[in-house]
């Protein structure tokens, strides 16, 4: 570590020192060394001094005060790092192991699918946009083919909904597990991320069964559902979801009695609620905070008014509450699979607006219009009535917003997700300032950021 | 005589012969040295189970070359050394580490002294029986975070710098709370030498005079040896791999064996200290296997709590210690001398 001095002149440049926080972000992550920030500061002053034109050189030797009062390290944690849930990069300036600051620098896995979907006819663009947020693609899916339904102004069959309410539910459950054992990787727990993933993997297995992928199924339609479920998928569903809420038990009773994870999540990165609002933040994240804010409840879709559930709220918004919210709603979740599978109504899975949906496989060979139209369907698509809607449902995340406009052709125009990740990531500074590294990693991982959907 | 001058520190009441004590050595570094790839592979084994897994069972039977074809990996790959590393330090600090591991191996006693042994020689099944004993493993296990300490400042990474300082912390918290924990068993056995402890322990094993300092030493020895809930130092969550992050290869594979070796020792003191030593139903020939399996059943609790446990944060790592640990294993020493004199 080399010490500069600062000669002593007559007319000090500007060496005031300034507060290592207030450097712009850009300058602080030039820091590769260990040296203090204030050090730093006065390294490059000390380099650009002896550019003076003036020709006034500086000797090293001279005697001068050195800035000791501030020892900040910066760090980059991310892109590359285990803890970050994908390609996250957190620019953190720690004081010891304290943070002080903490931006989140994101764009690593932007990979331009709003505008590519520009390019593709409405009915390609589902396993496109299924891909932005990886863990909970039914959402996504969903929330692009209600926009593209409002503009159509198509009516969904009951059934389809009923379906996609089942699918929807499955996939919380599904995010909440993935969730659940990265979080507790992150904390150490590393056995936890082994029975989480076993869980996670039966869903697999039943998205597999009725839609013949595990992931990105593509179940969900314009119009309805691809496919009716089928033999035996109703059987197989009701003693997963019958058995589900022991696992959770099971899940809570390794880490809810656990003194350590207690101590890591009480009381660490409260946020108040005014403050979430303010940035936006929904989801179990707001909700922990004792705001029972969730569109399920809210502005109902998909038949969600027609089932009994309960929305857990929290009470301070502290680690302990988001993670004790996002628990209790994989039991709802349960409980409105059950419902639905009791309550199933018989009917089509999706809609018979030929203009919309493919007809069946079997009219084909005998009637010349339903060739007609899968021919228009399959080769241009669907037209869409000019317009723009913006739908916000609620994702494991948070309200997952799609905003769709139409030009009145057969390709959106624009389609836009707000993605309930990459709003909620903005509170991350928020949360675990003057926090100790390990919370915000613990934060982070309350937070439950989807670099894909961030990016997008 | 002449040939047992080498042996001086050694307070048995017989002639040694020196030829014998050599090969007792050599076995004894053998066999725990050895035991490391077992340990390795029974881990990961032991915790595939937990997790619902069945851990390697590809390389050979069972997966039991897995940790051979592991060591020839790491021993294949690229010298690197980071270009901002200092590279001398570097260098040095996993031999460092490795050193005082293996050194500490010369303290743990196998069995009692062999008088007219095996081809009529006489020999220890320990490498020395130091008069300092327990403290001579403290003072290399002190050293040994020089190792941890060195290697993760001199690799010029963030990552390793924070795990060495998070190692420096450790070490001071915890080697006092693992020494006041074994002054008791001094106490009562009113001798150092790990020998007369082990003798000591005929009847009744100090675990249950001593248990208070058997789970300071037991908790203490989690953090000595970096393992979860204590594996702050190279905390994967945090720091990557902590103090090891820049380290590949061969040096990567020192850190590593040194981590376990410490593991093998510490596990070898507790079994000394609490367990009874060679002390175990049967003949006394069975003396150095009751040790190795008292160690191994030490060494399947340290792989259950890495197994159940989340990691502690760092102010917590260091209240537990000097606020629980220190304070129960003083009172557990003061109690234990107020009983030594009136009892």
């Amino acid at each position: 570590m080399v010490r500069v001095n600062r000669p002593p002149v007559d007319t000090p440049p500007d060496v005031t020192p300034k507060d290592p926080l207030g450097i712009h972000y850009r300058d602080r992550e030039k820091s590769i060394t260990l040296e203090s920030l204030t050090e730093q500061i006065e390294r490059q002053r000390e380099a650009r001094r002896r550019e003076r034109p003036d020709g006034y050189s500086v000797t090293s030797q001279a005697e001068t005060e050195v800035h000791t009062e501030t020892e900040l390290l910066t760090m980059n944690i991310g892109p590359h790092h285990p803890a970050t849930h994908g390609v996250l990069r957190l620019l953190t300036t720690l004081e010891g192991e304290v943070v002080k600051s903490a931006a989140p620098l994101i764009g690593y896995v932007h990979t331009g699918i709003e505008k590519n979907c520009e390019d593709k006819s409405y009915w390609k663009v589902i396993p496109l946009i299924e891909r932005m947020d990886y863990v909970s693609y039914y959402f996504n899916a969903l929330g692009y083919c209600m926009s593209v339904e409002k503009l159509l102004d198509e009516e969904v069959p009951e059934r389809a909904q009923w379906l996609r309410v089942i699918h929807l539910e499955m996939c919380r459950i599904h995010s909440h597990m993935v969730w659940l054992g990265t979080s507790a990787l992150d904390l150490g727990a590393i056995s936890m991320f082994w029975y989480c993933f076993r869980e996670r993997d039966n869903i697999l297995d039943l998205f597999e069964m009725s839609s013949g992928q595990r992931m990105h199924t593509r179940f969900i339609q314009i119009g309805g559902v691809a496919d009716d479920i089928p033999l035996g998928f109703a059987d197989k569903l009701r003693a997963w979801v019958k058995q589900m809420p022991g696992r959770v038990d099971q899940f809570a009773d390794l880490l809810d009695k656990n003194e350590i994870f207690l101590q890591r999540m009480k009381n660490i990165g409260a946020v108040s609620e005014e403050r979430l609002l303010e940035l936006g933040v929904t989801g179990p994240l707001l909700r922990a905070t004792g705001n029972p804010w969730d569109l399920r409840k809210a502005a109902p879709y998909s038949s969600y008014d027609k089932f009994d559930f309960k929305i857990p709220v929290g009470t301070v918004g502290d680690n302990y509450d988001r993670y004790k919210v996002r628990l209790m709603e994989i039991y709802e979740s349960c409980k409105i699979i059950e419902q639905a599978l009791d309550g199933l109504p018989e009917g089509p899975w999706i809609t018979d607006n030929r203009k919309v949906a493919l007809p069946p496989r079997h009219e084909l060979a005998t009637s010349m219009e339903a060739l007609i139209h899968h021919f228009k369907l399959v080769t241009e698509g669907i037209r869409v009535p000019e317009g723009e809607v913006y739908v916000p449902i609620e994702s494991p995340r948070g309200e997952l917003g799609c905003f769709v406009r139409s030009d009145g052709s057969s390709k959106p125009a624009r389609v836009h997700m707000r993605e309930p990740s990459f709003v909620n990531l903005q509170s991350l500074s928020d949360m675990v300032n003057d926090t100790y590294l390990a919370d915000m990693i613990a934060t982070l991982a309350m937070l439950d950021p989807i670099l894909g959907g961030i990016d997008r | 005589m002449s040939h047992s001058v080498a042996l001086q520190l050694a307070t048995v009441g017989f002639e040694v012969s020196v030829w014998a004590q050599v090969i007792v050595s050599f076995l004894i570094f053998f066999v725990v040295f050895n035991m490391i790839p077992m340990v390795l592979l029974v881990e990961r084994k032991v915790l595939g189970r937990f997790q619902g897994r069945y851990g390697p069972n590809r390389v050979g039977p069972f997966g039991m070359f897995q940790p051979l074809v592991d060591i020839a990996k790491l021993a294949s790959k690229e010298d690197f050394i980071p270009r901002n590393a200092s590279k001398m330090i570097f260098i040095i600090a996993p031999v460092i580490s490795l050193f005082t591991a293996i050194a500490t191996i010369a303290i743990l006693p196998f069995g009692n002294t062999v008088e007219d042994g095996l081809f009529g020689a006489n020999y220890t099944l320990y490498g020395i029986d130091v008069s300092i004993g327990v403290l001579y493993a403290f003072a290399f296990g002190a050293i040994a975070f020089y190792g941890l300490m060195l290697g993760g400042w001199a690799s010029g990474s963030k990552y390793s710098f924070l795990g060495a300082m998070r190692s420096a912390a450790q070490l001071i918290s915890y080697e006092l709370a693992a020494g006041l924990s074994l002054v008791g068993v001094i106490m009562m056995s009113g001798t150092l030498s790990m020998t007369e402890i082990v003798n000591k322990q005929d009847g009744t094993w100090f675990i249950i005079p001593q248990f208070v300092g058997f789970l300071v030493f037991l908790v203490a020895a989690f953090a000595e040896t970096n393992r979860a809930p204590f594996d702050l130092v190279e905390a994967d969550a945090e720091l990557v791999a902590g103090y090891q992050t820049e380290y590949g290869g061969i040096r990567f594979a020192a850190f590593m064996l040194a981590e376990y070796m410490n593991m093998i020792v510490l596990s070898g003191i507790g079994v000394t200290m609490f367990l009874g030593g060679w002390h175990g139903p049967g003949p006394d020939w069975l003396g150095p296997i009751w040790v190795l399996v008292k160690i191994f059943i030490l060494l399947l609790f340290f792989m259950w709590i890495r197994a159940t446990l989340p990691r502690l944060r760092y102010d917590q790592l260091m209240s537990f210690g000097w606020k629980i640990l220190i304070p129960l294993a003083t009172i557990n020493l003061m109690v234990t001398a107020v009983l030594v004199v009136y009892a």
